[in-house]
Order: structure tokens, then sequence, then C-alpha cells
């Protein structure tokens, strides 16, 4: 590492190993018979031969295998309905509000898709809205929050974040919640109605919290000033972002919902991992045991139209999903799994054919000494 | 430096002259008129290369001008001022670990060198002042300062000696600190130097400094008040060394001549060039291709990201608008930002920690080298010591092996073994060595004998043509004998009198006619004393002693005997003798020499000559003369030493066996296994060195050995550039071109039935080769030459001069392929080509300590060689390959998903992984297992690796880090750096992925991916540990459990000094999701399943793996029932 330096000590005759440990061991320079300094610590040592791969292939396919099918066959079972109420279509109900595009508009457009369900939707079935084209992973929008200011913080509250730029200041006052993802907020208002065999519309009840996650709600957004105090007070002074109709503070009547820790900020907040993503809206609860949450029939879809996605060529979609252990529909794990499965289980057979047929000869050929 | 170059601004007058002059004392001289005190650099050695105030910047430079650091400082620069998408702190943290560590670590080094350097700079010392002594410190030392030195003190500046307190105007120094030379040396004062130095009035003319330690010239002129100025010569016998240390004698005067940096040994102290491997090369190498993707990668994203922004709507959508800043920038300015941050974003493909893992390696590792206790040798009481740790992993790629003979292959420890007089032979007493008779002893074993006054002469000359010296054993010596060689033997109790001698062979000689009842006592004020058969005392004035040089390879005393005979007694190599005798005589004793060469005994011949009265006073006027002289002293020495030393009578010869080391022949022909080739350069004779290679196991019967020699290229009788030619061709076509086509060398089966051959060259021959006459095609000899070497088993080349011998390893190192060379040898001869070749070994041998401070490695015995290079060096290698490989692949798969990540977020440099494990992966998460692997691996036993040398092949030409592997290790990166991304983006199509039906975020998909890969990562290490101790079980399960629980940690609070709480709770979540889990189970499985299979199909082919497999399990059995 360095070459040996001018130094006087080392003149002495007696060499003193410069960058050797010979400094701790003045006379007895005999080097300890330690099983690490010698290298003969004793060790494991493990050689991956066909003997000991040829079971973990097996046992990997016969492991895979199974648990592939039974996501599988899991992930069939998970009933899912998309509709997409984008409305390019001239025929789409949609056409007209997405067409009067604009996100300050101060009127709201409202349209009505039907639909129908050929399976009835057991259990818990939940509502999403999904996004196309929608960039929520790029960096400058990514970055574009103020958390310290969701987390309550009075002063961030009065002096947010300059990563909330262009976002942040609207006429000399504080923008809250701050930043473009917030400013951005998804407000199209989805409504179900069961359309009754006689023709009479049924609201289903669509519940607005357990949304978003428990941390999130309870801890990383706090509303500033605690969550008994007057929430039009403590937003004195700031500013709703510019394309929301209504300040923060009036996000929901529900005080446990509302402001920051209203569940649709938060789960809007939770920025997507792809372009195309869908987002947690509404959960329909199960009513009891004998009845399904959506029983086979019509179905209409009534929409407030504010979110515009046409100018960047952007789509909106309504899901409704069942969910299982292993959350929503995606064949995907259970494909993976089988394919690794029967891969290893046909290496482990080739293997075995190889090992079988030529293993012995090398065996008994190459052992010189 | 600035020193210097101040010194040659103001004292730049003195410079120009070649010599300077010094006032003895600082008095002023009658002889000029106007004193000026000449200005002389003072006595302050200053070693340490900084100071306080200098050393943070100074430091920061020399660490920044590394290209590696230099590379991170920029990035960490541009963080800082462009808005990139990581923070500073992601590269700064790292690189300012890595500088900080360093600095500490070189400021510590040179604190070391600061007190070592006030410990010599406050040393006391007395200066006589005014005829008293002054205590002073050292570095208050002025040229011309009369210094005292008493007894085992260090002379503290070149001093030239003008009073001893010994009667013979004589004093004793060891130059063991400069040298290694640990025998004790005579110096001599002035001449006729008066006894009072208070009233000495003189200067002293010398030559400016210069490194040379065995060159001085100098005049001194002493005025006296009523004589002519005398003036008396000044050699390197007067002159006493800075660093030498005073022995033998109570106390000294002397003149300082040279002080603090321009002492000789100041002058000598030259950092040694620094030595790069090879796998350093191939770092290089990677790190540009590395680099290239790196850029390429940065250029892609750039441009697609403006393909992508050009299109409708996507360049600022209405949710994402751009900043007034960022409207503002222009758009060129704007793109190269954006290459800027592509680079910031992909940097970590090239890692910091890599630099300092690497180095750590190689600096905790060599300590396995000096803690083997296989390379502690009893007798010196030390092991193996290692000077640089940056060559560790050469050892294991070593092709040439040019070594030393005397002392590396041989053990230096001469012993008398027989001698022939007037062509007689006298072998009597090999056998019987302690038990003969001073008296009669010899008589009875003299069968056939020459002439009685023959043989009188003949050991005489042996006990007076000498520079030995009788080590005196009076009670003041006790503390200063650990003087090396044969002297220090357990005295027997017939010869209770110690021999000091530079060389051994003369103390090998001396004790030779001690047997035969010729006893030299010793040399007392020029005055030589033996002891002869009837033990009278005779005794010899020493007129002159003729000294021995390499390029004379003889030396001469000129005495005269009581009887006013003046002789002079020459003996020296076979070849400078003969042409100096009578030819008539040069026969019945040239075939004894040439037998006892061949035995492998190393030859002197012995001559003589009487001196006529007329022709001493000729002789004594010319050395007189050659000896004042200032200018080309040498050369004038040089021609009155030839000129004397003719006409000569032969004597006799003697033969003194230099015995092998312990298990050299072993250790060559392990060696030879391994795929090496061994070169011996050697200054001996070519019999001796033929039979050493014989005994050696170089050459066997069956090789054909091709001399080139100067015997061979003169037997033609024609002109030797004739000669050389035919030789050169016949050689080549019988080596090169008949050699069957599978290459030699690397592939041979060293069994093979293909007629080896042996090469032998001789130094002349070679200067032939090197430097023909410009008529000749010079460079064709070189290749042809360099051909026949590389084609031949084993080369020998005699009588080089150690010039000669860097020549030779500068030529293989320089050949195709640049094979990596070793050099080994003891003594100072070989430090040219130990410095010359790749790496460089010393043994810890008896010619002093010069070899081994200026090897890289130094060990007792050659016989460690073969565990040093067999052993450790492939084990070595190994280690440091894979540990390179394995970062550039755990790099490369780590920012591959990064890469991809752009593809779907608009290349916007939206990072994938949060900032807290991008900055951990390198530092955290998987240093530490790749560090203990990297230390600790042993693919194969250390007892395998020594008993199969071959295996020492599967290793070369640094197998491990080539082309093909560095390519596999890439793909396999790709590969799971593929699978990483895209297994996690299909899992991501549907991102509710909780039995909630909540839904993941960006950060969740980048927790995912990370954690397959650091578990891919540290598993795949897992998979290649051959050895398993505890600590590779503690360093890689702690790693993933750290990671675990980091990641936890991490999620778990609200960090207050973040600004964004990104990870918050997004790892807990992950683990409460079933598909998480699945994915990340799955995507492992699937990224380590190629290496296994390819660990499967990869065995049975190699041709030792098979060995292997059955050896291992058995060693480790073995090593197990030593516990």
């Amino acid at each position: 590492m360095m070459a040996s330096s001018y130094n006087i000590k080392e003149e002495d005759g007696h060499h003193s190993g410069s960058s050797g440990p010979g400094g701790n061991a003045v006379r007895t320079k005999k080097p300890d018979n330690t099983a690490f300094k010698q290298q003969r610590l004793p060790a494991w040592q493990p050689i991956i031969t066909a003997g000991t791969v040829l079971p973990a292939f097996f046992i990997i396919g016969l492991i895979f295998i199974p648990i592939g099918i039974g996501l599988y066959v899991t992930s069939n079972n998970i009933k899912e309905f998309e509709i997409d109420y984008t409305g390019i279509d001239i025929s789409s109900p949609c056409f007209n509000c997405s067409q009067s595009y604009s996100w300050n508009t101060t009127t709201s457009c409202t349209c009505s898709i039907p639909f129908s369900l050929d399976q009835p939707f057991e259990s818990n079935v939940f509502m999403y809205y999904g996004l196309s084209n929608f960039y929520q992973n790029h960096r400058r929008y990514v970055k574009s929050r103020d958390d310290s200011q969701l987390n309550g913080n009075l002063d961030s509250l009065k002096a947010p974040s300059k990563e909330c730029e262009p976002y942040r200041i609207n006429e000399n006052m504080p923008i809250a919640p701050c930043g473009a993802i917030a400013n951005s907020m998804f407000n199209d208002t989805l409504d179900l109605f069961y359309i009754d065999p006689n023709g009479t519309r049924t609201p289903i009840p669509l519940m607005k919290t357990g949304i978003a996650w428990w941390t999130d709600k309870h801890v990383k957004f706090r509303n500033p000033g605690g969550s008994s105090s007057n929430l039009t007070a403590v937003f004195y002074g700031t500013t709703k972002p510019l394309s929301w109709p209504k300040p923060v503070y009036e996000l929901d009547t529900d005080p446990e919902n509302n402001g920051f820790v209203n569940e649709d900020l938060i789960v809007w907040m939770r920025t997507a991992a792809l372009p195309t993503f869908r987002k947690l809206y509404r959960i329909i609860q199960k009513k009891n045991s004998l009845t399904p949450t959506l029983p086979r029939g019509n179905y209409t879809l009534d929409i407030v139209y504010n979110y515009p996605v046409r100018s960047f060529d952007g789509r909106k979609r309504m899901i409704l999903s069942t969910i299982s252990w292993m959350g929503g529909k995606n064949p995907f794990l259970g494909i993976a799994y089988i394919s690794v499965g029967s891969v290893c289980f046909f290496l482990g057979v080739v293997l075995l054919f190889i090992h079988h047929k030529y293993g012995n000869r090398n065996n008994s050929s190459d052992i010189p000494n | 430096m600035l020193r210097r170059r101040l010194n040659r601004l103001f004292g730049g007058d003195e410079k120009r002259v070649d010599s300077r002059t010094i006032y003895v004392g600082n008095r002023p001289c009658p002889a000029t008129e106007t004193f000026i005190p000449p200005k002389f650099c003072d006595n302050r050695i200053v070693s340490s290369k900084y100071t306080i105030w200098n050393f943070l910047p100074k430091n920061l430079f020399e660490q920044f001008r590394r290209i590696a650091n230099f590379y991170f400082l920029i990035i960490f620069l541009v963080q800082v001022i462009v808005d990139t998408p990581t923070s500073p702190v992601t590269s700064g943290l790292p690189l300012f670990f890595v500088i900080t560590v360093t600095a500490i670590k070189q400021g510590y080094e040179d604190w070391l060198r600061h007190k070592a350097d006030s410990e010599v700079n406050k040393y006391p010392v007395r200066v006589l002042e005014d005829g008293q002594p002054a205590r002073k410190d050292s570095e208050k030392i002025k040229v011309g300062d009369i210094v005292e030195v008493v007894e085992d003190e260090t002379f503290p500046c070149d001093l030239i000696l003008l009073q001893s307190s010994r009667d013979d105007d004589t004093c004793f120094v060891t130059t063991a600190s400069l040298d290694g030379e640990s025998n004790h040396k005579t110096h001599y004062t002035v001449p006729d130097m008066e006894k009072d130095l208070q009233s000495l009035s003189a200067t002293i003319e010398c030559e400016q400094p210069q490194p040379d330690l065995y060159k001085f010239v100098g005049r001194m002129h002493i005025y006296k008040p009523e004589h002519d100025p005398a003036v008396r010569s000044l050699g390197p016998e007067n002159l006493l060394l800075k660093g030498a240390t005073l022995k033998n004698t109570k106390k000294i005067y002397g003149v300082a001549v040279y002080t603090g940096m321009e002492t000789k040994m100041a002058l000598n102290y030259q950092g040694k060039s620094q030595k790069r491997s090879a796998v350093e090369k191939s770092i290089n190498a990677f790190l540009l291709v590395y680099l290239c993707i790196l850029i390429s990668k940065a250029v892609v994203c750039t441009t697609l990201k403006y393909v992508w922004q050009s299109q409708d709507g996507q360049d600022e959508p209405w949710y994402n608008q751009k900043t007034e800043k960022e409207k503002g920038t222009i758009l060129y300015v704007k793109m190269f930002t954006d290459f800027l941050s592509f680079m910031v974003l992909f940097n970590f493909i090239i890692p910091v920690s890599m630099y300092v893992t690497v180095e750590m390696q190689k600096f905790l590792g060599s300590f396995f080298i000096t803690w083997d206790r296989d390379f502690f040798d009893p007798e010196i009481e030390e092991g193996a010591l290692v000077n640089t740790s940056d060559l560790n992993e050469e050892l294991g790629q070593v092709e040439y092996v040019f070594t030393d003979k005397t002392g590396t292959l041989t053990q230096n420890n001469m012993e008398f073994i027989e001698c022939c007089i007037d062509g007689f032979q006298y072998t009597a007493f090999s056998s019987e060595l302690d038990s003969f008779c001073v008296t009669d002893g010899p008589v009875s074993t003299f069968q056939e004998k020459a002439g009685r006054e023959k043989e009188e002469l003949f050991l005489r000359a042996l006990c007076l043509c000498h520079t030995v010296q009788v080590k005196e054993a009076g009670p003041d010596e006790l503390g200063g004998d650990q003087v090396d060689g044969p002297a220090s033997e357990p005295l027997r109790p017939a010869e209770q009198r110690g021999f000091i001698a530079s060389s051994p062979d003369e103390v090998a000689l001396v004790k030779g006619a001690m047997r035969y009842g010729f006893t030299f006592l010793g040399l007392e004020s020029k005055t030589m004393k033996i002891k002869n058969w009837q033990n009278d005392v005779e005794e010899y004035e020493l007129l002159h002693v003729l000294n021995f040089d390499p390029v004379r390879r003889r030396m001469s005393v000129i005495v005269r005997s009581k009887s006013g005979d003046t002789l002079l007694f020459c003996k020296g190599a076979d070849s400078s003798i003969f042409p100096r005798v009578r030819p008539e005589e040069v026969e019945r004793i040239r075939m004894h020499v040439q037998r006892s060469a061949t035995e492998g005994y190393r030859t002197l011949c012995v001559a003589y000559k009487r001196l006529s009265v007329d022709e001493y006073a000729a002789a004594d006027a010319g050395l007189r003369e050659a000896r004042l002289a200032l200018q080309d002293r040498e050369e004038k020495l040089m021609a009155v030493y030839n000129q004397v030393e003719t006409a000569m009578s032969l004597i006799g010869a003697t033969a003194v066996e230099d015995r092998l080391q312990e298990e050299a022949a072993q250790t060559m022909e392990a060696l030879q296994g391994a795929g090496m080739k061994v070169w011996v350069l050697t200054g001996d004779k070519m019999e001796t060195a033929k039979s050493t290679c014989y005994a050696c196991r170089l050459f066997r019967r069956s090789t054909e050995l091709l001399e080139l020699t100067v015997r061979t290229l003169e037997s033609g009788g024609r002109r030797r550039e004739e000669m050389l030619h035919d030789l050169l061709f016949d050689f080549h076509r019988k080596a090169v071109q008949d050699a069957p086509p599978a290459r030699a060398g690397v592939n041979r089966s060293w069994s093979s039935a293909n007629p080896e051959y042996g090469f032998i060259v001789d130094g002349a021959a070679l200067a032939l080769v090197m430097n023909p006459s410009p008529d000749t095609n010079c460079s064709r000899y070189r290749s042809l030459f360099l051909q026949i070497c590389q084609n031949c088993t084993a080369v020998l080349c005699c009588r080089m001069a150690p010039l000669q011998k860097a020549q030779i390893v500068k030529m293989v190192k320089n050949s195709k392929g640049s094979p990596i060379t070793l050099s080994i040898g003891d003594g100072a001869n070989d430090v040219s080509m130990i410095l010359e070749a790749h790496v460089g070994i010393g043994v810890k041998g008896k010619e002093g300590r010069q070899a081994v401070r200026n090897s890289d490695y130094a060990i007792p015995k050659l016989k460690h060689l073969r565990k040093l290079l067999l052993a450790h060096g492939h084990l070595y290698y190994i280690r440091i390959a894979h540990l390179v490989q394995y970062f550039f692949y755990k790099n490369l798969c780590f920012i591959l998903p990064q890469f991809l990540y752009q593809f779907f977020c608009g290349c916007s440099q939206q990072p994938l992984y949060d900032a807290a494990y991008l900055t951990m992966y390198n530092i955290c998460f998987t240093s530490m297992p790749i560090l203990a692997y990297s230390l600790l691996e042993q693919q194969i036993a250390i007892e395998v690796l020594l008993d199969n040398a071959t295996l020492y092949r599967d290793i070369a030409k640094n197998a491990m880090l080539r082309w093909g592997p560095f390519l596999y290790w890439t793909v396999l990166a790709v590969f799971q750096g593929l699978i990483f991304f895209f297994g996690v983006k299909y899992l991501f199509s549907n991102p509710a992925l909780q039995d909630n039906g909540q839904v993941f975020g960006n950060w969740s998909y980048g927790t995912i991916v990370f954690t397959v890969l650091v578990f891919t990562v540290t598993l795949k290490l897992a998979l290649d540990t051959r050895h398993w101790t505890w600590i590779n079980h503690f360093v890689i399960w702690g790693s993933l459990a750290f990671y675990v629980v980091f990641s936890f940690f991490w999620g778990g609070i609200i960090w207050p000094f973040l600004k964004q709480q990104r990870l918050y709770f997004v790892f807990f979540n992950m683990l409460s999701s079933v598909s998480a889990w699945l994915v990340i189970i799955l995507l492992i499985v699937l990224s380590l399943l190629p290496d296994i299979l390819l660990g499967v199909l990869r065995k049975p082919r190699g041709p030792h793996t098979q060995q292997i497999a059955v050896v291992t399990p058995l060693s480790y059995k073995h090593l197990r029932e030593h516990y």
C-alpha cells in the first residue's frame, strides 16, 4: 500500500516490518499459531455437484408448481370489472364532458355509463379508479410535495418547501397542501347505482375510509394544530391548490376524514410506480353472507367529470374488483411460478439423465493419482 | 524539494562548479583573503511530506490526483451544482469516508516520519567550538563543523575523519543501515594529520553531493604558518557516512562535508517507483467499459427524454408544470444538465467502494503472509516481510522467475573444499573439518605434494591477500557483535578468533589456510601477522590493497616481508587471472579449475609476483598519484592496477563450496511444474552456475543445452558476430521452429516427451545480442534470442553485471504478451532486477539487507517461494479477481433496473431506490460478505495447492479477469437486472397487492426490487463461496439481517431531517403482502438458477476439477484431524 518509508527507527539493524504486524511482538517474532492467522479456520466446504443440485431442482419444481397453480386459480377466481369512461369515442356518454375540458372550469359536467355484471361479486368489492399515461412517477412530480406540511407542521404550512414550486405560493399565500401532486388530485366523483329489473336505481353505499395505509392516515398525515381544532381556522392564511374547487378543509364533512387526513388525498399522495396505475377509490362492504355484494344485473356509473386527461392522451377507468389473500387479480405470479417450477423440474430431469449417462464414466476414468 | 530548489537559487555559483570548498572549523584560511562562509543546507533531515499547515490542501490535492477519486469528486460537484435526482449525500458520504480514511492513514504515517525526523534532528551531538566540545542539536551542524562522535553512535552527517582514538589512525564503522552490510569496515584518517585540531587551518575541496555510497573524491589543503600548504587526497575510506555507526573505536573527530538533505544517505533515499499489478490494469480496462456503458446510458436516456417530451402534452402536462427557472433555461443547457443528471443517477455503476474494498483487501490480506508460520525461519528468527501489499495477486500470475544464484539458490555459506597448488590437488579435510591439528595435520593430508616452498607461498598468499579483519573479542564488544556470516558461527576452541569480511569467500579462504596451518593473526597498523607451521609469527608490512571490483574480478595486495622482499599477491576469477600469468603455468591449473567448477564449487586462482625495488617505486608512485586525482580517479586507478597486475606467476587455485539452499531443487521443480520459466541470472562463472542448475534440477540429464557464450562464439575461429548469427539461427531452428506446433509453455504437459532445451548465455554474448555493432540487424537478434529463451525450459545467464540482469528482466517484461516477471535475490547486485521485475522478492540472506529493502516481499529462504506463489499467490489472485468481477457485477445489476425505470417514468431521472438504499448498498449491505470472501476464500485447500503445482496454470495469464469471464459476469448482471425489474413490473401491472385492496406506490416498487437485489447478490456470493468459515456465515447472514433490520428502522420513524418520508412503513407494508413475498422468492431463485446450472455443467469438463473434488473433502478431513 505504501512504499516503506525512510524511517530512522528502521536504521538500527533490526528491521521492524513496516507494514507487517511485527510491532506487537517485539522479541518473539514467531507468528502466532492461531487458526485464523494460519488460514486454517475450520470451514464448511460445499461443492456444487450434480448430486447436490439435482434434489434441489426437483424440490424447487415440486414446491413451485403447486404454489403457481394455487396462485393462478386464486387469481382466476378474483372477479374484476373494468370500464373506460374517458369519453374518447363519440358514442360514449362522457364524450361531451371530455370535450369541454379544462381543469379550472367551475361548472361540473356529469355523465353516466350503464354496464352490467355477468357474475355476482361476493364479499367486499373494491372500487378503483385507473389512469393511463399519467406520469405520477415523473421526477419533477414525485418530489413536488412537502411531507412536513402534510405532517401538520405549522411552519411548513405557512412556508412550504421549495420543492413545491411552482405550486407553492399563490397570490402571496402559501398553498396547502402544496406541490404538483396535491394540486393534481383526482377529483372525479364516481357513484354506482344498481338498476333493479324493475328499473329503480338503488345507490350502492360506498365507503370512503380504509382505503389508505393505516400508518399514513394516523402518523404520516396529520392536520396542523391537532385533530380537535377548527380546521378552517388552522388553514387561515393559506390558499387552496390552483386546480381544486374547494379548500382542503372542505374535502369532507367528516372531521376524521377532512383536511390533510382525507383518505382520497392520502391515496393520491402515494405516487404510483408506473404511468398506468390504479388507486383505491371506495370500498363496497359486504352486506351479509346471503346476498352477494354486487349481484348480477345492470348498473350505472354516474360520473362528475372534472378531471381532464385528454390533453396528455390519458385514459380514465373505473375498476371493480374483489380481493384475495394475494391482492388483486394478477395472473403473472401464478404463471411465473408454474413456469419456473416446470423449468426446474425439467432441468432436474435433464441433469439426472446427463448425470446418469456421463457421470459414472467420468468418475471411473478421471482419477489420475 | 523546495528547499533544494532554493538552494540552487541562492547557492547558484557554488552549484555550477563541480566541487565545493569547505573551511574546516569554519575558520578563514590564510590562502584565501576574503572569507565568505559558503552557504550549504543545514543538517536537518526532512523526510516528512506535510506540515500542519499544508497537510489538508496538499493531501487533498494528492488524493484527487487519483483518477477514481477525481471522478467521484466531479460527480459530487455535479450533484451539488445541478439539480440532480439524488442528493449530494449519496455520493458525498462515501467519498468523504474514503478521503478521510486515507487522509488519516497518510497523516499518521507522516506523523511517524515527523517523529523520526525530529528524533534525528534533535539528537544531541558534540561540536568542537574553540577546542571544547559543545552540545548541540544535530540539526544545527553546519558544513565545516568539527564533530565528535563516540563509540556506537551514528554519524550525524557525512564527515571526513580527522582524528581517531585508535593508534593506527583508523576507525571501524558498520553501514548496516545504509547498504545492509553489517561487517565492520575500516576507515582511515586523513594521513599525517596533526593532533591539535584547534589550530588546524585547512580547506577541503570535494565533489558536489552525489548518491553513490562508495564514491568520494576530495582534496584537503592544510595550511601551516611556516610551510607550504600540504595537499592530501581524500577518498571513500576517509568519509564517514551519515547513518553509519562507529564501532570498536572510542572516539573520533570529523569535519562535516555534507549535511542534511545532501548527505549520501538522504540522497539515496528515493521512493521506489510504484508497481501496478496486472489486476489493476484489468480493473482500469473494465472501468473504461463501464464508463462507456454509463455514458451511453446517459446519452440514450437524454435522447429518449427529449423524444418523449416532443410528443404532444408530455413535456409539461397541466398536472406537472415546470418552475419559472426551468422554463427560463436554454434548451441546450437543459439537455446538458439532463445528461449530467443521468450520469449522476447511474454513477453507482462505478463504485467508489470498490477502491476502498480492494485497498482493504490488499492491506489486510498481506497480513496473512507475515503471519504465516511456514515462512518463519528459526535461524534468523524472522518471518516473511511485506513491503508493499499492492502486488499480492501478482504472486499468482508469475510466468517468469529470475533467480540469483549465490545466496538464493545456494546458501552463500562458503566452505573451503579443496585447493590445487602447482597442479597438485589437495582435498583432505572435507570430512574431518573439526579435528585437525595445527602443526602437522595438513602435512599428513598432502599426499601428492608440490614443493614445500610452493605450498608455503600459496598459504601465505591465502593469508595475506584479503581484506578480512579479525574480530576483537574485547569486553567492550559485547553490544556490537551482531556480525553476519561465518564469523558469527560458534567459535571453536582452536580458533578463538572470528573473522569479518565483506565477502564470505574470503573468510572461507582464510579459514581454509588456517586449517592448513597458516593462521592470520590480524592487521595492526599496516602490519599483517600470520602464524606459520612452525608457530612463528611472520610479519608483513601492508603497502597497498588493490581492491576487488566486479569488473576486474580480482584483488591484490602488495606487502613487504621482513626480509625486505616486496610481494604482490593476487587472487581472482580464472578468466581474469589466466591472461596475466605466464601461459605455460596455466594448463596444469586450468584442468583443476574446470573440474572444480563443474562440481559446483566457486574457484579462485592465486598468483603472485615479486616486485623489484624499481617496479615497486613505480607502482607506488602511480597508485599515489591516481588516488590523489580528483577527476576520473577510478579510471586512473584501474589503469595502474592493470599495469601492476601483470606477468605474475600462478601458484594455485582454490575451490569453495557454496551449498544449495534447503529444498532448492524441489522448489524449482514445483515452479516449473506450475508453468513458470526459471531463469538463473548470476555473476558467477558458467561452469559453477551450470552445476548449480543441474543440482537444482533446472537442467536434467535429458536437457539439451544450447550454449551462447564467449567460448562457443570463439570456437569457430571466426568473427564473433558471424558466429553469433549462425548460432542464433541454429538454436532458433532447434528450439522454436522444430518444436511441436502446440504452444510450448503453459499448455504443455510437463512430462511430455518433447526434447527439453536449456539455454546458457553469458554476459559478453548477451552484450553482443543486446547492443550489436551497428551493421547487423539488432532487433532481429533480440527477437530471435527472446524466442529461443521462451522455448527453453530453463535459461542460465552467467557472468552478468547487475545492470544486465535488469536488462534481461526488462526484455522479457516487455516481450509479447507482457508476461509477469518475478525476481528473487538476496544481494545488492540483485536490487536492479528486483526493482525491474513486476514482483521483487528479497531473500533475507547473508549479503545484507539491501535486496530486502528494495523488494516487494522478503522471505527468509528460497524454499518459501513455493508456498508464497503456489498457495498465497494463487489464493490472492482468485480472491481479488472474484472481488473485482463481483463488484462490477453487483453494481451493474444494481443500476440496470434504475436505468430501465427511466423508460417508464418519462426519462425524468426519477431514482428507483430511495437515497438511503443508494448510499448504503455498497457501503453496508453488500460490502462485508465480499470483503470476508476476498480474505478467507480457499477454493482449493492450501495443501492441495502445494502438492499440485499444475493448479497454478489454471489461473495463468490473468485467466479470471479476461474478457471472457468479464462478459459472463456482465451478462449475468444484465440477466438478473432484467429479471429484477420486469419481474416486479409485471407484478405491478396490478398494484393492489395487499389483502385489503390498498395499492403500492413507486417506493414500494423500488424497495421490492432492492430487496430482491440485495438477497440475490449476497446469495450469489454465498454460492461462489467454497470455504465457509464462521466469519463468512456471520457476515453473509449478518448482512442480510442488517438489511432487514435497517429497512424496518429506516421506515419505522418519521425522520425529522428528511424532506420526504418516502419509505415510511413501505418495507413493513411490503412484508405484509403475500404477493411481494412470493415475487421476491421467485425472482431470487430465478436469478440464481443459471449460476447453479452452470456450476453443475462446468464441473465435469475441467481436467483438474474432478481431482479437486476428490481431494478437497480429504483435505478438509485432514484439517479436522488437526483440531
